[in-house]
Parts: C-alpha cells; structure tokens; sequence
C-alpha cells in the first residue's frame, strides 16, 4: 500500500477501509419470516450496506454495518433485530 | 554604483509576488504587514496582475481560501502577522499536511497580550513546528530574492511544502530602500509555471487531506520530516541557481559575515544581523576575532551546516526576538542540541532582545558579546528597563 504525498485517495478508498470493526452495540439480524419488501431498511441504511432483491432475502455487509439498528427500529413489519455480536450471521 | 530604485518594502515586496504570477491572493489587512496586500490589491486593480484577488473577513478564511485554490492546482499567495498568523494557526498545520506549496509573507510582529503592533519574531517562532520551511529575510532586497526562491523550493516535486518568508515588520515593509527587482522575464525563466502532482478536478475526482487512523498517520508526518531534512540542499541549490541567474547572492542556509576566523560568532535571524555586522566591524578594528552568522533557514533546522561552520567558534552568542516562555531562548536551545555530544563544543549564550519593538542597539548588541565571553549565559533578556516597579517580581 502507497501513503501518497498529502495523504491524497482517489475514489473507492471507503471499499477498501472496512469499518465494520467500528461496532460495538450489536449488529441486526434478518428474520426472512414477515418480509414484504418495502425495503425501508434498505433505505433508511446511513451506511447504504443492505441489500435485497425481494421478500425474505435482505442482508447487511457486516464489512461495513457499524450496528446503528436504525433497519431494525424502522422495520414496520418488525423482522429485524439487534443480537449481540458473535451471534448468528445476519 | 547601486543598481534598482529607491522603493518601500512593501511596494517591492508586492512587486516581486505580481512577477511570480500568483493566480490567487488572498489576504486579510494586518499591520504591519497591510501595505503589502493593499499594494498587491492596487496593482491587481490597476491590470498589473491577472490574478482572483479575494477579500475575505479574517486570516482563518484566507488562509483556508488559498489552501483550497492551491488543491486546485495554481500558483497562491497570502501574507498576516502575528494575530493573524496565530488564528490561521490551524489551517497553516493543514497545508503543510496536504503538502501544499503556498508561500506566505509574515511580516513579523509581537503577540498580544499585551497588545501590541511591533516588530519581534514571537509569532513566526511559535509556528516553526508546523511543517512549513521558514527563510528569514535580513533587508528588502532579500526580502523580494526570497519570495522568488520560495516558490522554486515549495514547488519543486521533491519538496512540495509551503514556505513562509519572515520580514521583521516595520522594519522592512515601511522602510524605503534600493531594490533592484528583476524583469519579467527573467522571473518566468527562473520561476517556471507550478505542475501540481495532485489537484481537485471533478472530471478526476481525488480527496485531499482525507481521514487518517492510527495505522497511517505517523508515516504521513514521518513522510514530513524527511522532505523537511531531504529540502536542505535542494534551498541551497535553488539559492545558487538564483545567483547564476540574477548575479548577486540571496536565499539559502545561512550568511556567514566575518565568520572564518572568529573566536566569538553571533547568531540572528532577520534584520538584526544588519546591526550586528556593524558592531561587528567596530569589534574587529579593536582586535576582536568576532563575527556573525545570519540564519536565514530556519525551518528545516540545518544542524549539519551550523556545526561545520560554528565549530571553530569559542562562544556562540545568540541574540533573538522571541522566547520560549517557561522554556529558554529557543534558537540557543536548538543550537545547544547542535553539538551535544560532538568534539567541537562552543559555549553557547542566549539573549532576548528587542521584544514588541523595543530598539536593538548597538550597545545592547556589545553588552551581549561581551557577557557571553565572561561566562555562559543560559538566558538572559537585554534592555530591560531597570527604573520600573513589576507587581509580583520587585514589587
């Protein structure tokens, strides 16, 4: 890895830097059960890392998930929720 | 016969920006440095200069203002002083880390409080941590020479740092002296046009001064300190290109006056070595080995150099216009370090002088040398007025 002259990053940096180390209250897990696809969660993401194509098959990059529970609190279907971390995938 | 014209410093120095064609200026009026940017600004108001002259409403903002120019990837400029130089204080850390190449003039001046609008080294001194190569320059002539050097060095690909040029103010902006300024021309063969390594263009998006975690950070600052040791031959060749070009000598470490063969050399930055060359000359006539050494670089620091040429010396007396406070006499504390643990171990004395526009006379000058010689003097201030009560020292 370079260290340019004024620490200067072309774009693409923030794929490279994984802050999903940044964690420290729990991460959420999908429970693929009440899913309608409304995909709330998806937006309301500040992090823009859950994704999914239908009912029942979204999913958050813990690469980057710094565990906000901002998808889960807004679920209105409540199929999302906080587990600590070490848990079961999300 | 003398060649150039009988000009204000403030004038020459505006003059000698315009010729190396900054496309951004921006300042923000501070005494004793104002007659310089309103120089500037007249010029650039009369169509001598086609440059954005911005006014902005402080020295944080201009500060800020020719950093983001200088990302763009043109040639900048920007002057303060004291106060101004101390509230652009963050934003003169942030250039030399986004290793921007701006040059600034600080036309130097004392530190509030108490207030005050005189000539001393207080401000430039507490910013010699910040990453920036700091020339200090003795007259107007130099002043002007330095500013041309200024962008070779900060501009030079294997640099790329910025570069305050240090004018005691006062001292040098409102004096009127024979400057000799070069043409046109002549600046644009010495002073090619800038070539940025890295510049904001939104059609090749890039991030300056970005973010950085522990894992990174300290290679970025060591990356600093090497080009500040990598620069000291770089100004010493930019200086002997400039006396190639232009015929006379200005710019690099340091002046020696009468150095060689002296048992006694005093140490100063700026325009005090002027008088000091005098006292000097009057020493010597009386059979006194003594000379002075003119730092002119003071920022990088050139420890090698300074021992080569002062090793010789018996005592090394430094004279400065600032201090440390709670500390020492920070030339001579850095000059100690110089040569510690070395054979060549002068004694080295420190004196403060001339602070908030006190005069710096000859006498004054006499009575440092001559106490140095005595003994080693740690610290000492010189001209202190003796006829007054202090609350809480004598009082």
């Amino acid at each position: 890895m370079k260290i340019t002259l004024g620490t200067v990053t072309h774009p693409g940096g923030s794929r490279v830097n994984k802050t999903g180390a940044w964690r420290t209250a729990g991460k959420p897990r999908f429970l693929h059960k009440n899913c309608i696809a409304c995909d709330v969660c998806a937006l309301g993401c500040p992090e823009g890392c859950i994704f999914g194509t239908g009912q029942r098959t979204y999913y958050a990059n813990e690469d980057f998930c710094k565990g906000c529970g901002i998808c889960a609190s807004g679920c209105p279907v409540h199929d999302i929720e906080m587990i600590p971390e070490g848990g079961e995938d999300a | 016969m003398l060649k150039g014209r009988m000009i204000q410093g403030c004038r020459a120095i505006a003059e000698a920006v315009t010729l190396c064609r900054p496309r951004v200026i921006s300042a923000y009026p501070i005494t004793p440095q104002t007659l310089i940017v309103e120089e500037l600004a007249s010029i650039v108001a009369d169509g001598g200069l086609d440059t954005e002259f911005i006014n902005v409403e402080g020295e944080h903002s201009a500060a800020s203002l020719v950093l983001g120019s200088s990302a763009v990837g043109v040639r900048v400029f920007t002057a303060t002083s004291s106060q101004g130089l101390l509230y652009m204080g963050e934003v003169v850390f942030n250039i030399a880390g986004m290793r921007l190449p701006i040059v600034m003039i600080n036309a130097n001046r004392a530190v509030s409080a108490p207030l005050n609008i005189w000539n001393d080294q207080q401000d430039s001194i507490s910013m010699r941590d910040s990453g920036w190569i700091q020339l200090y320059a003795e007259n107007n002539q130099e002043a002007c020479d330095l500013v041309f050097q200024a962008y070779r060095i900060a501009e030079d690909h294997r640099v790329m740092l910025p570069v305050m040029v240090c004018v005691d103010g006062f001292v040098l902006p409102h004096a009127f002296e024979v400057v000799d300024l070069p043409s046109q021309k002549e600046v644009d063969a010495y002073l090619p046009p800038y070539q940025p390594i890295y510049k904001l263009d939104p059609d090749n998006p890039l991030t300056m001064g970005a973010f950085t975690e522990p894992d990174k950070y300290m290679e970025a600052r060591y990356m600093i300190q090497r080009t500040m040791e990598a620069s000291i031959p770089i100004i010493e060749e930019v200086a002997r290109e400039f006396k190639r070009t232009f015929g006379h000598a200005a710019g690099g470490l340091f002046e020696k006056y009468r150095v060689d063969d002296a048992s006694t050399v005093v140490v100063a930055l700026g325009s005090m070595a002027g008088t000091t060359k005098d006292v000097v000359d009057d020493l010597r006539n009386k059979g006194q080995k003594v000379g002075v050494l003119r730092l002119i670089t003071y920022r990088p620091f050139p420890e090698e150099a300074l021992y080569e040429a002062l090793k010789g010396a018996q005592n090394i007396v430094v004279i400065e216009k600032a201090l440390s406070l709670g500390g020492s006499a920070p030339l001579a504390v850095e000059l100690r370090s110089v040569f510690h643990g070395r054979p060549a171990s002068p004694k080295i004395s420190g004196f403060v002088i001339g602070l908030g526009g006190r005069d710096v006379t000859t006498d004054d000058l006499k009575y440092a040398i001559e106490k140095a010689q005595q003994q080693l003097i740690n610290m000492e201030f010189i001209g202190l007025r003796t006829d007054l009560e202090l609350e809480g020292i004598n009082a």
